[in-house]
């Protein structure tokens, strides 16, 4: 076609003009865009900044170890120790169930294991990991690592648990550590967020539950870089945690073994209090039980064992338990009155084996009665009918104070669980409480450590502690944390009458070392060694006029649960106290019988610091203590070589 | 002036024509390139492979055939836009039989040694014919109803052909390139109002026809649109794009993470990192100062482009380059408005650094058509 240049260059006029007021247009967007760069990278840069800060990091808390447990001589109680366990990712697995079935043909998996895993399975979403197996073993460990290629999704992990090397020996005192249960975490009203690591254990019964903020340590955190999926990339940086305060007890494992071992198959506890500071040496409650089973997730076969028995292993009897004191309770009486003046030293009663009280016949254990008793010979044969009458001219309040001075019925703050208070009743109480009046029959029951009367094996040894040195001793558990000691239990003097206690520390010793003392069998003949002491029987049942008459029934045709508590209190040397010690045996029957010969055997051990020479024991007794000894011995070696099969 | 007209004594020849060649458009090009290649190797986590390494083979192929396109006469060019156009739309039909489905579209046809994306291809053959039509058209024809319905026509066939499998992005910028050339052309403006006003109106039909039978596009365009508009109705989903992308762009702050420091890109919160939203990762580890860099050479880009066109004698050499710096300007805007958050998700790659062959090489070529047109220019 043909064209006219004039048109052209008008064309190219046109062309030259478009092209400059599109080019405008454009460099204007550009400038739009410009500005909207600066406004995203600049005006809003922190905010963005601060969003992709949290896309890609996530914070993971570290748990801190734990806080170790020493006896008072640094043998360890519970420590931590590494355990493995297997992380499945269900994401990562695939097929689940191949997954799990090729791993229980290398390592041993429960049934109801498998099975937990399935439900987290169900409910979790699909990349957070799950526990298939914990507390595995170097070895199955191993075993899984080398498969790791044929096991998708499957990794193991190191963590720590803890470990109570010293078994059955201290599960009441130190009780044991388990995984955070949901029940746990409903208690709190702000949890800790380190409670929702996964498996991690908290204590939830004994020294481990009530201490547990100070063994617990803080939480540590890793910042780790996370990719869209989810996948960790990288540690970004790690701020460690501060691992739980090491803890100290008072307690000395090697008595506290052989106090547990002497207790044997009874149904016994024995507390051992040091009586210059109050130190707890030994607090043993038989039979007892293997913690880690706790700790490793005890099956249901054996936690119903440990329900059902009847002689409760589970119970801490130290200081859960409470009992009728019995006879044990007549030194307070006798202080009771003592120390108001109503009794002097050389005053007798005339026990004929019972006493009339407002018309109900109260008995003396000694059918035939004591004759002419006086303040000695009642605590040394343990008169009953000496402590009515005293009773009744003190008066229950009175001997309810004394109680508590003493340090019965009263609650003594230790770090266990369930620490019981006892009950020493006066006439306040039973109006508040069972809203009837006290009747002297109370008053008479009373003063022999009966009726409403009770008291655990801790207050019991308190009581004896006090007794023994005047002062207002406190039981302690915690001799250090993290290396600081702790406030010593050695308190003040109680103001007690020095003549008074004297003549009651007297009639302790007769106990153990007249020829008519109830304790006699069971005294330490080692000069200044010599050991003071009151037997205890406490009745469970009421003994009715149709049975005194026919004959009481001697203990041992007694069904178990309906024969009488045996109970032993002693403290020694008896001219410088060193160790004031409890000793119940649940229906064992006679105090002086049951129970006097295991407080003797502990309190030698104390004494001796574990030998105690042959030479210390009465003549008959030697061989048998020999025997004893040895066989103990064996049990204790074979224990240590092989801890599982003990209690299994 | 008329090609006819042309002095052909007046123009280089030979290898003098090599020092005719537009040396800092050259120079700007491969400094884009070469920051194409820094992100690249950065995304793949300091990596050659997989994405920078080919991109620097297709970017050498790319200026070889830039180079050939431009010592090739414009007159040579003008003269195969028809034949050009037409293998473009047959390629494009080749596409709809026989091509490759890739993320949920049908986009290109494979060659053996590399993938062609006939839409690419379409986007610089439709700017040759139209400029070589207008070229051909005496000017005061150019606004005359039927003078103006045949180049709508060559744009709305492979418009509509693009936009079948489907790739919404690439229809726009056809038919906006096209617009642009008919504009600089010479077309009344009142067709523009027009086509303005009823593309206002398609827009309307567009959200009407949602979930009607006769549904435009597809869902997963709809949804696009959906969280452009509200990227914070789901930022998990269908607006993860977007949030994402805004969160890695906003975090690069002035001056950026620093290279190779950038975290959302790198650790695959973004999608696409290494295509369309190559930008956000520039943006998020060079910052502001890095993004507006980019920017001013894609700027100069354009200005040597327009220099070039308005230097130029003839119709042709003049509406090519500005088609082809119309084109170059649509592929950044869009993109870098889509991943700035202006835009909805198109698909519209950033151009010379996103990673793709086909892109790489028709860009190339195109800037090729623009070095023919000046140094066959006649002085």
């Amino acid at each position: 076609m043909s064209r006219s240049p004039k048109d052209l260059e008008g064309a190219h006029r046109k062309l030259s003009r478009r092209a400059l007021l599109l080019g405008g247009l454009q460099l204007g967007f550009v400038g739009g865009l410009a500005a909207r760069m600066r406004y995203l990278q600049i005006d809003q840069a922190d905010q963005f900044r601060l969003l992709a800060e949290e896309n890609r990091i996530n914070i993971r808390l570290l748990a801190p170890a734990r806080g170790e447990i020493f006896d008072r001589n640094g043998r360890t109680l519970a420590h931590n120790s590494p355990s493995y366990r297997i992380i499945l990712v269900p994401e990562d697995a695939g097929d689940v169930e191949q997954v799990i079935a090729k791993l229980s043909e290398l390592i041993p998996l429960p049934p109801e294991d498998i099975e937990r895993a399935r439900t987290e399975i169900s409910r979790n979403r699909p990349f957070l990991p799950i526990t298939l197996a914990d507390q595995l073993n170097w070895e199955d460990i191993s075993k899984v690592a080398v498969n790791a290629p044929a096991l998708p999704g499957i990794t193991p992990e190191v963590g720590l648990t803890r470990i109570y090397p010293q078994l059955d020996d201290f599960a009441h005192v130190v009780g044991y550590v388990g995984p955070v249960s949901d029940y746990d975490l409903s208690k709190l009203e702000a949890p800790d967020p380190i409670l929702r690591i996964p498996r991690f254990q908290i204590g939830k019964v004994g020294f481990e539950a009530k201490r547990e903020d100070t063994l617990r340590g803080t939480a540590g955190a890793k910042r780790i870089e996370v990719n869209a999926g989810g996948r960790v990339m990288r540690e970004l940086d790690r701020k460690e945690g501060q691992a739980g305060a090491d803890m100290q007890l008072a307690v000395d494992a090697d008595l506290q073994n052989y106090a547990q071992a002497r207790l044997g198959g009874e149904s016994a506890a024995v507390v051992v209090m040091d009586c210059e500071n109050g130190d707890l040496r030994a607090i043993a409650s038989a039979p007892s039980f293997d913690p880690n089973q706790f700790v490793r997730g005890i099956s249901v076969a054996d936690y119903r064992m440990l329900t059902e028995d009847p002689y409760r292993p589970l119970a801490n009897k130290t200081v859960q338990g409470t009992y009728p004191p019995g006879s044990t309770f007549k030194m307070v009486a006798s202080l009771a009155a003592l120390e108001e003046g109503l009794i002097g030293p050389e005053d007798t009663v005339y026990c004929p084996g019972h006493l009339e009280v407002s018309g109900r016949k109260f008995h003396c254990w000694k059918r035939g009665g004591h004759g002419h008793v006086d303040l000695n010979t009642s605590l040394k044969q343990s008169c009953d009918v000496y402590y009515y009458d005293l009773a009744i001219k003190v008066g229950i309040d009175k001997i309810s104070a004394m109680a508590k001075r003493l340090g019965l019925g009263i609650r003594h703050d230790l770090p266990m669980s369930a620490v019981a208070s006892g009950l020493a009743p006066n006439r306040e109480w039973k109006s508040r409480v069972k809203g009837q009046d006290w009747l002297v029959g109370d008053t008479v029951n009373a003063s022999i450590g009966q009726g409403f009367m009770l008291a655990s094996p801790l207050q019991l040894a308190v009581m004896t502690a006090r007794l023994a040195t005047g002062r207002d001793l406190s039981p302690r558990l915690i001799k250090s944390i993290d290396g600081v000691e702790q406030p010593s239990g050695a308190g003040e003097m109680l103001g007690l009458n020095e003549n008074n206690l004297r003549m009651i520390r007297r009639g302790m010793y007769s106990v153990s070392n007249d020829r008519r003392g109830t304790g006699y069998r069971s005294r330490i003949i080692a000069e200044g060694m010599r050991m003071a002491g009151k037997s205890g029987t406490s009745q469970v049942r009421n003994i009715t006029a149709a049975e005194r008459a026919a004959g009481v029934i001697s203990n041992k045709d007694l069904p178990w649960e309906r024969r009488d508590h045996a109970l032993y209190v002693c403290f020694a040397p008896f001219d410088d106290p060193k160790f004031a010690i409890s000793v119940i045996v649940e229906h064992g029957g006679g105090g002086s019988k049951a129970a006097a010969p295991i407080a003797r055997d502990v309190m030698l051990q104390a004494l001796y610091n574990g030998t105690p020479p042959l030479e210390a024991y009465p003549k008959g007794d030697r061989s048998r203590i020999k025997a004893q000894q040895e066989r103990l011995e064996r049990e204790r070696l074979k224990r240590a070589e092989n801890p599982d099969s003990d209690r299994a | 002036m008329s090609y006819l007209e042309y002095n052909a004594k007046s123009t280089p020849t030979g290898l003098r024509k090599i020092l005719y060649l537009n040396w800092p458009l050259t120079l700007l090009l491969a400094s884009v390139a070469a920051v194409g290649f820094l992100m690249l190797y950065s995304v793949a986590g300091g990596s050659f492979s997989p994405w920078a390494e080919p991109q620097f083979k297709r970017f050498l192929l790319g200026m070889g055939v830039m180079l050939v396109v431009a010592l090739i006469p414009i007159w040579f060019w003008r003269n195969m836009s028809i034949l050009a156009y037409l293998v473009s739309v047959v390629l494009l039909l080749a596409v709809e039989f026989f091509g490759t489905v890739g993320m949920g579209a049908q986009r290109w046809i494979d060659l053996g040694f590399m993938r062609l994306q006939p839409s690419e291809l379409m986007k610089i053959t439709s700017v040759m014919l139209l400029a070589a039509y207008y070229d051909w058209l005496p000017p005061e024809r150019s606004s005359r109803p039927i003078w103006v319905f045949i180049p709508v026509m060559m744009i709305l066939l492979p418009t509509f052909l693009v936009l079948r499998q489907p790739d919404l992005g690439t229809s726009i910028l056809l038919m906006a390139a096209g617009g642009g050339v008919m504009f600089l052309a010479g077309v009344h403006w009142a067709y523009f109002a027009a086509v303005i006003a009823s593309g206002l109106g398609l827009v309307a039909a567009v959200f009407q026809s949602r979930g009607t039978e006769w549904q435009l596009l597809k869902n997963y365009q709809y949804l696009r649109i959906d969280t452009f508009l509200d990227p914070s109705q789901d930022p998990l989903g269908a607006g993860y794009h977007i949030t994402q992308s805004k969160i890695a762009l906003g975090s690069g702050g002035w001056s950026g993470r620093g290279y190779m420091q950038g975290t959302q890109s790198r650790l695959n919160f973004l999608p696409e990192k290494h295509t369309d939203f190559i930008f956000t990762t520039l943006a998020e580890e060079f910052g502001f100062i890095g993004g507006l860099t980019l920017l001013s050479l894609y700027v100069l880009i354009i200005v040597f482009c327009v220099v070039t066109a308005l230097a130029a004698k003839d119709r042709f050499s003049s509406l090519v380059s500005l088609g082809v710096a119309i084109t170059f300007f649509l592929f950044f805007a869009v993109n870098m408005s889509m991943v700035m958050g202006l835009a909805p998700v198109v698909g519209v790659p950033l151009p010379l650094v996103s990673y793709g062959g086909s892109a790489m090489l028709v860009l190339l070529a195109a800037f090729g058509l623009v070095q023919s047109a000046n140094i066959h220019r006649p002085r």
